[in-house]
């Protein structure tokens, strides 16, 4: 069908009240979370999981993208006035967002941030809507082995490519399998890595760990070196009307930045680090006013933003079409997905085009909304970073552990909420990555499964993982990647080796 | 750079190493006792075993990166933060687990994790944790119909 009539369609659907009233919440609450420091979209998303599951699916699914969303309009604004950005993210928005925010001009920055969000949130839902149906015809057409090695270069990519360190990457995504295994095997009914307790054999609850990674983790974190840093809000000074100037610099950045978010998003490539510093390097070499570069340039803020908001909607692509999580986000949507007993695919398009279009629908209506929340609300928004840091961080630690008895009421689920925020706080201090633990809880078992799929139609050859070209490409893909960064530090060393020498 | 600090061995680097193989060795022990019967394609122990040998490779990676100082440099933390939130948390567990219910518990979390923040008004911040519980408890239980742990408190709202 033709992807703007399903979109219409979709239209009904988002326009409903009660789906208004899920967006609006949910937008609501991701500009909230988004701007408050030390909770982020994914955290929020997994303790409404638990909330959620009694409610409509529809609306649900539409709140969980408006979190996603909202979070990142409003992680911007933590950037730019206490240039603490709230996720990573927003790194790039902060060096010259707080630098305009200290020379008096964070209104025109925040405005410049909000518009650009807005903008590039709308162009790559526009993205979505004409990749979306494309991809669903390529993936209609995948074997279990197709995905199984699309599976593949997720896990190389999300821990091992783009990190810092692909050992540190690698690690963290092992513990995402490993906690993925636990539990009963669904296929012969075999409990493993259970010891003989009875909470563990249905598995890891995707909420308990992420609440304990990211809730727990963090406030241990943050408190451990509390001592170290004083934040400064600063005030919002100045219109925030941005001046004719101010859009003539702005708008340029902001296409150029949603172009490099969406496709790097979509791709499964994890994280809207790369693109927001991508595009933070492209603003900084094309500008016509490198002298403010360091003091404050307003396209430094227009173009990540843009691209941050870009790469959160690119993320939607493979995760709807695919059912392939690239960011913790996207894994705990995923989870959301799954406890409504829905699998993102392209099944999902035949099957629930009302469910899939709405959702799709809804981010349009989402952007609109969160362009009013954040342009004449922001001073509203301001506020919540006055709350002091003691209080916060109690209060995020009684709903994350309310989030986690509401989805399995016990003291054994509270005691490993416990054991994975010491691994939180243990993963932050060695500085490992997070998300990937996330994603291999969730996308862990989908990949054994496949992969078993594949072999038992096959019975047992493992030649059939190579025989499609499209899985033998992948596959290859993978390995190159997870050997590249290996040898591109092997060369480097080399050459830092060399230039000893000499 | 310093080259003299580098090169010496991290031992924090090291008991990483250990756990990444210690957990590779608990996999591998719990997969080998699994009772299995014939199954077509890959049986349950196939995708454990790939886990179990990724920890051990990664084991030896991160040998390798702490003999050669490769780990980042640890900030200064402040133990009894830490552990006064590790205690509220001790606490909320000790609570719900011995059937005092969601709101003490709740309450005892907020006070002490406030107090590891470096807030000194106790009695403050438990009337707040207070609140908090009974203000989450009534959502969640009427408005929600979630069920939260009830003790004697919450049987009387």
């Amino acid at each position: 069908m033709d992807p703007f009539t399903s979109l219409a369609q979709g239209l009904t659907i988002a326009l409903q009240p009660s789906n208004l009233v899920f967006a609006f919440v949910g937008v609501l609450l991701g500009t909230v979370v988004g701007v408050l420091p030390g909770i982020g979209p994914a955290l929020t998303v997994a303790l409404l999981l638990p909330v959620t599951f009694k409610l409509d699916p529809a609306g649900s699914l539409i709140m969980f993208a408006g979190i996603y969303y909202g979070g990142m309009y409003g992680g911007s604004t933590t950037a730019i006035l206490i240039n603490t950005p709230g996720e990573s993210a927003s790194l790039a928005t902060a060096i010259e967002g707080n630098k305009m925010a200290k020379a008096g001009r964070g209104g025109p920055a925040l405005a410049t941030a909000a518009i650009g969000s807005f903008v590039a949130g709308t162009i790559a839902t526009m993205g979505i809507v004409l990749l979306a149906p494309w991809l669903v015809e390529i993936a209609i057409r995948f074997g279990p082995e197709d995905y199984f090695a699309l599976m593949c270069v997720a896990f190389v990519t999300v821990s091992a490519t783009f990190g810092n360190s692909p050992v540190r990457g690698l690690t963290s995504l092992f513990i995402g399998l490993a906690l993925g295994l636990v539990g009963i095997d669904k296929l012969t009914g075999q409990s493993r890595l259970a010891f003989g307790v009875p909470e563990l054999l249905d598995g890891i609850e995707v909420t308990t760990l992420a609440v304990g990674l990211f809730a727990v983790g963090e406030a241990l974190y943050v408190a451990s070196r509390r001592y170290l840093y004083q934040e400064t809000i600063e005030p919002i000074r100045g219109s925030l009307w941005m001046t004719k100037e101010d859009w003539r610099r702005s708008w340029p950045a902001w296409l150029r930045g949603t172009l490099f978010g969406f496709p790097i998003g979509a791709l499964p490539a994890g994280g809207a680090e790369i693109p927001t510093f991508l595009s933070y390097a492209t603003e900084r070499r094309l500008t016509k006013h490198p002298e403010q570069f360091g003091k404050g340039a307003i396209e430094g803020v227009a173009g990540p933003e843009a691209a941050n908001n870009a790469s959160a909607a690119g993320t939607l692509v493979p995760l709807l079409t695919l059912g392939l999580p690239t960011s913790a986000t996207a894994a705990i949507m995923l989870a959301g997905f799954q406890q409504y007993g829905l699998n993102p695919g392209p099944l999902l398009f035949a099957e629930r085009p009302d469910l899939v279009w709405g959702l799709i629908a809804s981010l349009f209506i989402a952007n609109i909304m969160l362009l009013i929340l954040n342009l004449p609300l922001v001073g509203l928004w301001v506020r919540l970073l006055a709350i002091p840091q003691h209080w916060l961080y109690a209060g995020i630690l009684v709903f994350a552990a309310t989030g986690t008895i509401s989805a399995k009421p016990s003291a054994v689920e509270l005691m490993m909420l416990v054991v994975f925020g010491v691994m939180g706080f243990l993963m932050r201090r060695f500085d490992y990555p997070i998300a990937p633990v996330v994603v291999g809880l969730i996308l862990g078992p989908l990949a054994e499964s496949q992969l078993r799929r594949a072999l038992s139609i096959s019975l047992g050859d493992p030649l059939v993982l190579v025989q499609s070209p499209l899985s033998a490409t992948m596959l290859a893909v993978a390995l190159a990647a997870l050997i590249l960064p290996f040898i591109l530090r092997g060369l480097g060393r080399l050459k830092a080796a060399d230039g000893q020498a000499t | 750079m310093n080259q003299a600090k580098a090169k010496r061995p991290d031992r924090g680097g090291i008991v990483i190493a250990v756990l990444l193989l210690a957990a590779a060795g608990v996999i591998a022990w719990d997969t080998v006792n699994l009772q299995i019967q014939a199954v077509y394609g890959l049986g349950p122990k196939a995708v454990p075993i790939v886990v179990a040998l990724g920890f051990a490779l990664l084991a030896v990676g991160h040998f390798v990166m702490a003999l050669r100082g490769e780990f980042p440099e640890r900030e200064r933390m402040d133990p009894t933060a830490v552990q006064r939130i590790l205690g509220g948390l001790a606490a909320l567990i000790a609570v719900i687990g011995f059937g005092g219910g969601f709101i003490p518990a709740a309450t005892l979390l907020f006070a002490m994790t406030a107090a590891g923040f470096g807030r000194r008004a106790l009695w403050a911040d438990l009337v707040i944790g207070f609140a908090l519980g009974v203000a989450i408890y009534l959502l969640f239980a009427k408005l929600l119909t979630l069920s939260l742990p009830t003790g004697p408190l919450e049987r009387l709202l």
